[in-house]
């Protein structure tokens, strides 16, 4: 397994480039992602997560075993290849944090504000959300993202988020289709994957979570979205938003099919 | 230990440990010798000095497996075979580093002179190996590139 | 695990600051880095280090040793600059 896991930690998204020099840099880049798939600090956070799943806490001093990813209750094998997904006792479509959130606040007792209340690690501060979806996105590593796209407030969700992905906003005027709507595309060193293009989104999609080195910690889809609009110069993109999820169903469209390889190793 | 890390364990062939978050225990009075001085050199001469050294000679039985650029300088893999007969010490060097000595690593007998970790560059720079073999000094050296990348995805 | 060999990885949950880095009020988050690690085998270290604060946040060492056996329990230990210090250990498995 473990070497199966190294080999699945390629980075392989290697873009039409048109100058010989920018190829061997690309070359370069992949070698370096090649060099550091064993031993991905992720799976601290995965471990970490486990833990906490397994751990009574909150107010009514009980574990996350019980929690329904949306396979039933206390399945996790399997369950983050099909989020977000519609969920009938929220009546709400849900992502992997917005799920373990409701599980914490109807399983453990916790409040709403209490479960949403560290989404993002920062120095001395480590956040059990990273962790916790660390762990479910590991249990589906290796099998094909299959997100549904056929509830009607599934089909909301991939309309809101197609709106957004094209609504051009903000100082820069910018929207996700203009870093993430062409082949071949980089800012400095970091190549852009085109979102609407399978062959792109399959791979880099199902990479999330992932650890991040310039980070020093695990980030979620979530925490990418978040940096993106701010990055855009966007109102800020809150945890767990409408918004956030409807931009996830929306690309998982492009996505399904892919093999899920989370948590990844990223710059 | 739970059921996953038994499961990485068992298909490894190997040893993975996840020393992870959980207990630490304070410091006991075990006193671990930490060499003050060489980690506060800025050169490699220095460096070499400060580990005993009068001066190293290149060596191509010592090899460096690292990238050729890193896509972030915070976290650089650096690998270092020694071939050398009777090596005793692996050291890290960047020597563009604020402070050039970023590991050491003491080669009981049986074990490889074979060390694989990961350094912080704080720009492009020549990265040196350094082993202590028979008492006697020597060297490799490879150039590693730090780029500043994108967005980060 | 070629022969008797054994192939020891480590992933180690550790901040390493370096010291040089500022937090968001422009204070020097002061230097919290891992600097010695000991590994045993059979009561017989086989691998001991000294780092600095240039070694990566979360470090990862690989190193190889000859002499184990399936079963038989590696012991790793570091110790900080706090004096902080933490041991674990590993059973060596048998090859896939």
């Amino acid at each position: 397994m473990r070497i199966e896991r190294v080999l699945a930690g390629l980075l392989a998204v290697i873009l039409p480039c048109a100058a010989p020099a920018q190829q061997d840099t690309q070359k370069g880049i992949e070698r370096y992602r090649q060099l550091l798939a064993e031993g991905n600090p992720a799976d601290l956070w995965e471990a970490r997560g486990e833990q906490l799943w397994k751990t009574p806490r909150g107010p009514k001093n009980v574990s996350l075993e019980q929690c329904d990813l949306g396979l039933g209750p206390g399945v996790v094998k399997g369950a983050a290849a099909r989020l977000p997904r519609y969920f009938p006792d929220t009546d709400r479509v849900q992502d992997i944090e917005s799920r373990l959130a409701t599980c914490m606040v109807t399983l453990q007792g916790f409040k709403p504000e209490e479960a949403l209340r560290n989404p993002f690690s920062a120095p001395g501060r480590h956040s059990d959300m990273e962790a916790l979806a660390s762990f479910v996105a590991a249990e589906s590593k290796g099998m094909k993202l299959d997100v549904p796209i056929r509830h009607p407030k599934e089909i909301e969700a991939f309309r809101i988020g197609e709106q957004l992905f094209y609504r051009r906003a903000g100082p820069y005027d910018f929207a996700c289709v203009s870093c993430h709507g062409e082949n071949g595309k980089r800012i400095r060193l970091q190549e852009l994957p085109r979102l609407t293009d399978p062959g792109d989104a399959q791979k880099i999609f199902t990479s999330w979570p992932a650890y991040r080195v310039s980070q020093g910690t695990v980030r979620t889809m979530q925490h990418r979205l978040y940096d993106c609009y701010w990055q855009m110069r966007h109102p800020q993109m809150d945890y767990t938003s409408e918004a956030s999820i409807a931009l996830m169903v929306y690309m998982a469209k492009y996505a399904n099919g892919g093999t899920i390889n989370a948590p990844g190793l990223k710059r | 230990m739970d059921a996953k890390r038994r499961e990485v364990l068992k298909t490894g062939g190997g040893v993975l440990a996840l020393a992870a978050a959980g207990i630490i225990r304070p410091g006991e009075a075990l006193a671990q010798e930490w060499n003050k001085a060489a980690f506060e050199t800025k050169s490699v001469a220095e460096t070499v000095k400060a580990l005993g050294g009068s001066g190293s000679t290149p060596s191509s039985a010592i090899e460096i497996t690292a990238p050729d650029i890193a896509e972030n300088g915070a976290v650089v893999p650096v690998a270092v075979e020694s071939r050398l007969p009777k090596t005793q010490a692996i050291a890290i060097l960047i020597e563009k580093n604020p402070n050039t000595l970023s590991a050491e690593f003491d080669i009981p007998s049986g074990t490889d002179p074979f060390v694989s970790t990961r350094v912080k560059m704080g720009e492009t720079s020549n990265v040196y190996a350094l082993v202590i073999a028979d008492g006697k000094y020597f060297h490799a050296v490879k150039e590693i590139k730090v780029t500043i990348g994108g967005c980060g995805g | 695990m070629a022969g008797d060999k054994v192939d020891v990885k480590v992933l180690m949950a550790h901040e390493m600051e370096t010291g040089l880095r500022k937090d968001a009020k422009g204070n020097l988050v002061p230097p919290h880095f891992i600097r010695n690690v000991t590994v045993t085998h059979g009561g017989k270290t086989v691998l001991s280090a000294q780092w600095g604060t240039s070694v990566s946040r979360n470090p990862f060492l690989h190193f190889r040793f000859k002499g184990g056996k399936a079963g038989e329990k590696v012991t790793i230990t570091w110790m900080d600059n706090k004096g902080e210090k933490r041991t674990d250990e590993a059973v060596i498995a048998v090859p896939a």
